[in-house]
């Protein structure tokens, strides 16, 4: 396998299009998110700033729905999933002994059909009619009859759908042939364990959402009536196959937060990861779970008492694996000797505000409770409390923990903590009022709202500005750690396990080309 | 080079999985249609279809009182007025009733329509028999007619006690697809537009 060639890869630009090397790729990916969050942040604050007061401001209602759907797309397709397979792409290799990804040219073409995805589904804004104001969700028969826009995305979602898929095949067959003798699958770190079982899911949730937008795309073309009830179809049928897609999905989003917890965590208590095997375990009956509680997200469908029943106790069922994970994390830094640098900030913070969410999600999981909080800003203070809080969180934790390994330097810790305080005051202060607006009853995806719920929008909007712009240190100390700083070591942080601290920092091109004997 | 073998496996494997998840996308479609029709869900209308002579052989429940109403609504596509000409009305169960429904064609051509009926609650529906319907075959309107269509209908005397309001509403579809275009059934969408047509998702949620 290992032929030195350490000399003669390309440079420039071409180095970056032609590279196989898992750590380039991981830094590519790296980069696109965060462009992608650059993007999607800055429609986060139109939604903000029209959010302000009553009334419309801003933008046009059309617009603003455009808005909050390319938001959502562009934010859980564009910035929390190639975020996520970006780390995966640099750390994977290096925690369990590989010289690289097991299939490293399908590599370079999954990271590549990327930017035209997302250059698409933000090109969809310039199409007639702007881009589909139907909400991330796509619910058809709005989505079946909305303009060429539509159109864009769906072909994006087509594409970033192949990217994905390919990510996962690369990463299974990574994990399952290239670990190091004596790495059995039962000691594997927990981020590699993490992302073995969310490839899976990916593999089996991605394809069912390309049929979705597949039969999209034949009922608004090609004459089919899937989604028509003219022609025999079922507009509920949409939510359905959306859903079986879109409740895995979350939980693609989440578990590799999991993992890094699962990384970070023990590492600055101190102490080995309290209940690894229960760990494994509950990731995988959550992973496994997530594909029976889809209809929870369509309680107001019109479902029969028994589904309902049925959906609403495999929801709450969920919370047992979850709870596992979240006591088993709380009992590893339980009389352990921590201390509090910056990825341990992110990674507590991360914990308890997806509790947070977790818990939010019970009381949603609750159908009759559920018929008052539906399609209302309780849900996005939800889901915003589980993404931003657990998965956002979660990858400017990894990043902070594994950037002195990437760069060979230390970054500045004043500037990371700033970071973190301003994101998380930030973040509460947006999000936190939402649930309040919810049980007052304000719907989601309305550019306009009653008076009554001005004070909780101000201090949501001033909340947002304050996140958004608290990322602007994020991306200075990047750049300021890139290009210099005090050295890092080959540990990096005191009592840090596992084989990506037994290379240099920074890790050389090509690391493991023998593999590592684990004991 | 072992390794590279054992990679190609999981490569294909896993394609493998990957494509037969792509065709289960498309296996929820008529495993959707098998659940409604167990549950009983979906609105059928031919399942719902009675004849006259079997409605004789029920006994009429006096002791029940049963509120139903009627609503109904065009999708965009099809330039028709529609609406019930009687908005509700009280009956006991194994009563057969008749209602009108109004419908005219507002476009300068002949245009055929097709209803489909909605109940609500949705456990009612397969408890509101249909003797006779408008909805059960295609209308054709001559350009400016307006017509009575009539829903000749009982409730099952079995209906679940819990239940004493029903609501049956039907939405009214352009048949023909190039006729749906050209009055804007899927034209490309303005903002006034992308407001008309997101309150009919609601409705169609609710329904």
């Amino acid at each position: 396998m290992s032929t030195d060639h350490h000399e003669d890869r390309p440079q420039g630009l071409t180095r970056w299009l032609f590279t196989t090397n898992h750590k380039d790729i991981g830094t590519l990916y790296l980069w696109f998110s965060f462009t992608m969050a650059v993007v999607g942040g800055i429609m986060s604050l139109v939604i903000r700033s029209e959010l302000w007061e009553p009334g419309l401001q801003i933008v046009e209602p059309g617009f603003f729905n455009q808005m909050t759907t390319l938001h959502g797309l562009i934010m859980v397709f564009g910035f929390v999933m190639p975020a996520f397979v970006g780390l995966a792409n640099w750390q994977l290799p290096m925690m369990i002994g590989a010289p690289d990804m097991a299939l490293p040219r399908m590599n370079n073409w999954s990271f590549w059909l990327l930017p035209p995805a997302a250059t698409l589904l933000v090109l969809s804004l310039f199409a007639p009619g702007g881009a589909p104001g139907v909400g991330w969700t796509l619910y058809a028969p709005l989505s079946t009859r909305a303009g060429m826009g539509m159109d864009f995305v769906i072909l994006s979602i087509h594409m970033l759908g192949i990217s994905s898929i390919l990510g996962s095949i690369n990463i299974i067959a990574t994990i399952l042939n290239m670990r190091a003798p004596g790495m059995i699958l039962m000691k594997m770190p927990m981020f590699v364990w993490s992302w073995l079982i969310t490839a899976f899911l990916l593999l089996a949730a991605i394809p069912v959402l390309a049929g979705a937008v597949t039969m999209l795309l034949t009922d608004r073309h090609f004459g089919t009536s899937f989604f028509d009830a003219a022609g025999g179809g079922d507009p509920v049928l949409f939510q359905h196959i959306f859903w079986f897609f879109g409740h895995p999905e979350v939980y693609i989003l989440v578990l590799p937060a999991f993992g890094v917890f699962s990384q970070i965590i023990p590492t600055f208590a101190r102490k080995p990861l309290f209940g690894y095997t229960s760990m494994v375990f509950a990731t995988a009956t959550i992973a496994f779970l997530s594909f029976i509680v889809w209809a929870h997200h369509m309680y107001t469908v019109g479902m029969p008492m028994g589904g309902e029943l049925f959906f609403m106790y495999a929801t709450m069922l969920i919370a047992v694996p979850t709870g596992v994970k979240v006591f088993n994390w709380v009992s590893t830094m339980w009389q352990g000797s921590m201390t509090f640098e910056t990825p341990m900030l992110w990674a507590i913070g991360g914990v308890f505000t997806f509790t947070m969410g977790g818990i939010t999600g019970l009381m949603l999981s609750v159908t009759p409770a559920d018929f008052q909080y539906h399609d209302t800003y309780f849900v996005v203070a939800h889901f915003h409390y589980t993404i931003i809080g657990g998965s956002v969180l979660a990858i400017f934790a990894a990043v902070y923990y594994w950037l002195p390994k990437w760069t060979g330097h230390m970054f500045s810790e004043p500037l990371g903590k700033t970071h973190f305080w301003l994101t998380l005051i930030g973040f509460n202060l947006t999000f936190f009022p939402q649930h309040f607006l919810g049980l007052a009853g304000m719907p989601r995806r309305i550019p306009d709202y009653a008076l009554q719920f001005t004070g909780f929008n101000e201090v949501s909007t001033v909340g947002s500005f304050i996140t958004i712009v608290a990322q602007l240190i994020f991306f200075y100390l990047v750049f300021k750690c890139i290009r210099g700083g005090k050295k890092a070591t080959d540990q990096v942080w005191e009592d840090a396990e596992g084989l990506e601290w037994a290379v240099p920092s920074p890790a050389p091109y090509h690391t493991f080309a023998t593999p590592p004997q684990v004991k | 080079m072992t390794t590279v073998s054992a990679n190609q496996r999981t490569l294909r494997k896993l394609l493998f999985v990957a494509v037969l998840m792509f065709g289960f996308g498309y296996a929820l479609v008529p495993l959707y249609d098998v659940f409604c029709q167990i549950t009983g869900i979906r609105f059928d209308t031919q399942a719902n279809q009675v004849n006259s002579t079997g409605t004789q052989s029920i006994t009429v429940d006096k002791t029940r009182w049963i509120t139903v109403e009627f609503t109904g609504n065009t999708m965009s596509g099809l330039p028709w007025e529609f609406y019930a000409l009687k908005k509700k009305l009280r009956l006991h169960p194994g009563q057969t009733m008749v209602v009108n429904y109004f419908a005219r064609n507002r476009a300068a051509e002949a245009i055929t329509g097709q209803a489909v009926p909605s109940v609500t609650p949705p456990r009612a529906s397969k408890y509101l028999k249909k003797a006779e319907c408008f909805c059960f075959t295609k209308q054709v309107l001559a350009a400016g007619e307006g017509k009575e269509m009539a829903v000749q209908f009982m409730v099952d005397p079995a209906l679940p006690k819990g239940i004493d309001t029903i609501t049956l509403s039907y939405a009214f579809f352009n048949t023909d697809r190039v006729s749906a275009n050209k009055y804007g059934g899927s034209a490309v969408s303005e903002p006034p537009k992308q407001h008309g047509s997101h309150r009919q998702v609601t409705e169609n949620t609710n329904g």
